[in-house]
């Protein structure tokens, strides 16, 4: 299992595992919206929790056809299969992974391009704390989608179709924790229900990826 | 001993909906006509929403049929995953471009009431919103199906898909009431007192009758084309099948 998991970060990290794309991606969103929208501050303040979480969710689903796809072409998805490891833990393992190498480098980023966006003080510590709570939730249903389209050639596009909606509630309350936050109100009850919503996935979903994986590879 | 599973083969699903798909697409035009002719000619004009209110008589059967069209992939994308009876996963497969549809008329007549009764053609209400939402669900599932070559693999996915799909659109339902209050009113036709004759807040019989049958009619739509649909997709599959023995041979 952390073999498993070191390879999938180490394949990700070196040389064309597009580890610094979802980053850089994120950052050239952040400066986009000001060009699209705009340089005045008021304005950016407001809609920086938004944006950011968007961004975030964006430049996640940028990594998601890597999960599964090399593993599929090269044919080491069936040696995992038939590896003493349940297909469950894989589904797992290759989730934590995704986070790690998007989902929390873009936790820790996030503060930064906060600054870009002129967010309010008082949001800083919010953004973070619901991206950190959110974005695993977005790797989970992500390797979902990733191993329901790993059998369709140029799946990209279909599994952005498919995980987007699914990624709605997470957003919701993701984005409304960081807006409460930077407003200075609660944020408890969105981020508990976002908390509940990650804690499910995590629970639930590899068990469904893992159904699926084993259709795709019958 | 005759039980429904019965028409789990595709050979007496086929002799049964050949029965019964002339009767319902009879029945179906009939309760259409009754229920959208006395709804649209036969009723008087609401005192402040004028004729706009006759929408109604297309918006809220297509809105039940949208939700309902979806909890039927439901119940038989399980059927499938459980018992594998083939029939149930092609029916869950011609039910979604019409649930599609459905949803889409709903947002279509919504959008051409709102703008003379709220001044805009859309508004990011929790119940338009999960409608929006629910559309793209419908969307996804569909291009899922179409873009899996092996049937077999394609209904398994799209089941869960659709089993998946559930659980979120529920939680998206209730996460958009909790980002923006409605300006959609809320259940009105179906509410508790409306039975009992309590008069207050409920839709009058005037026009709560026509609506009734409309509704009848837009449940029967749905029947008779799933029928329809799911015939042919298992006579594509026929095909298909004496296609593929005809190169054998």
């Amino acid at each position: 299992m952390i073999s498993l998991l070191s390879r999938d970060l180490k394949l990700a990290v070196r040389a064309g595992g597009g580890f610094g794309l979802g980053l850089a991606f994120f950052l050239i969103v952040t400066v986009l919206v000001p060009f699209g929208v705009g340089p005045q501050s008021e304005l950016l303040a407001r809609i920086a929790p938004g944006i950011l979480w968007l961004g975030a969710l964006l430049s996640c689903l940028l990594s998601l056809d890597r999960i599964f796809a090399l593993d599929w072409e090269d044919g080491s998805l069936d040696l995992l299969a038939t590896s003493p490891l349940p297909l469950e833990a894989v589904a797992g393992v290759k989730a934590l992974a995704h986070w790690l190498t998007t989902g929390l480098p873009l936790t820790l980023a996030a503060p930064a391009f906060g600054l870009l966006l002129s967010l309010p003080e008082t949001g800083y510590l919010w953004l973070t704390l619901s991206l950190a709570v959110g974005t695993p939730a977005l790797s989970m249903i992500g390797t979902f989608g990733a191993a329901l389209t790993v059998g369709v050639k140029r799946g990209g596009l279909l599994l952005s179709l498919l995980v987007l909606p699914l990624y709605v509630p997470t957003l919701i309350f993701g984005a409304e924790v960081a807006r409460r936050g930077a407003e200075g109100l609660t944020v408890s009850a969105p981020l508990l229900l976002q908390g509940g919503i990650t804690l499910g996935t995590i629970a639930l979903l590899p068990f469904v990826s893992a159904l699926v994986l084993r259709v795709n590879l019958r | 001993m005759a039980s429904i599973w019965e028409y789990a083969n595709p050979v007496k699903f086929m002799r049964l909906s050949d029965r019964v798909l002339p009767w319902v697409t009879v029945a179906t035009g009939l309760t259409l006509l009754v229920g959208l002719v006395w709804g649209f000619f036969f009723t008087p004009d609401d005192y402040r929403q004028g004729s706009t209110v006759k929408i109604i008589y297309l918006h809220v059967p297509a809105a039940l049929m949208a939700i309902n069209a979806w909890f039927m992939m439901l119940v038989t994308s399980l059927i499938w995953l459980i018992r594998r009876h083939h029939v149930s996963a092609l029916a869950a497969k011609a039910a979604a471009p019409i649930g599609a549809v459905m949803t889409l008329i709903a947002l279509l007549t919504g959008a051409i009431w709102g703008q003379p009764m709220w001044g805009t053609w859309w508004a990011w209400d929790p119940r338009l919103t999960s409608f929006l939402i629910l559309f793209l669900f419908y969307l996804g599932y569909i291009a899922l199906w179409e873009a899996i070559e092996n049937s077999d693999t394609a209904a398994d996915l799209t089941a869960v898909l659709c089993l998946v799909g559930s659980v979120f659109a529920i939680l998206s339902r209730y996460a958009v009431n909790f980002w923006n209050q409605g300006l959609h009113q809320g259940a009105s036709v179906m509410r508790a007192g409306a039975v009992a004759g309590d008069t207050e807040e409920r839709v009058s019989n005037v026009f709560a009758v026509p609506l009734f049958i409309s509704i009848a009619g837009f449940v029967l739509l749905f029947v008779a084309l799933v029928l329809l649909r799911t015939r042919t997709e298992i006579r594509l599959r026929r095909t298909k099948a004496l296609i593929a023995r005809e190169r054998l041979g």
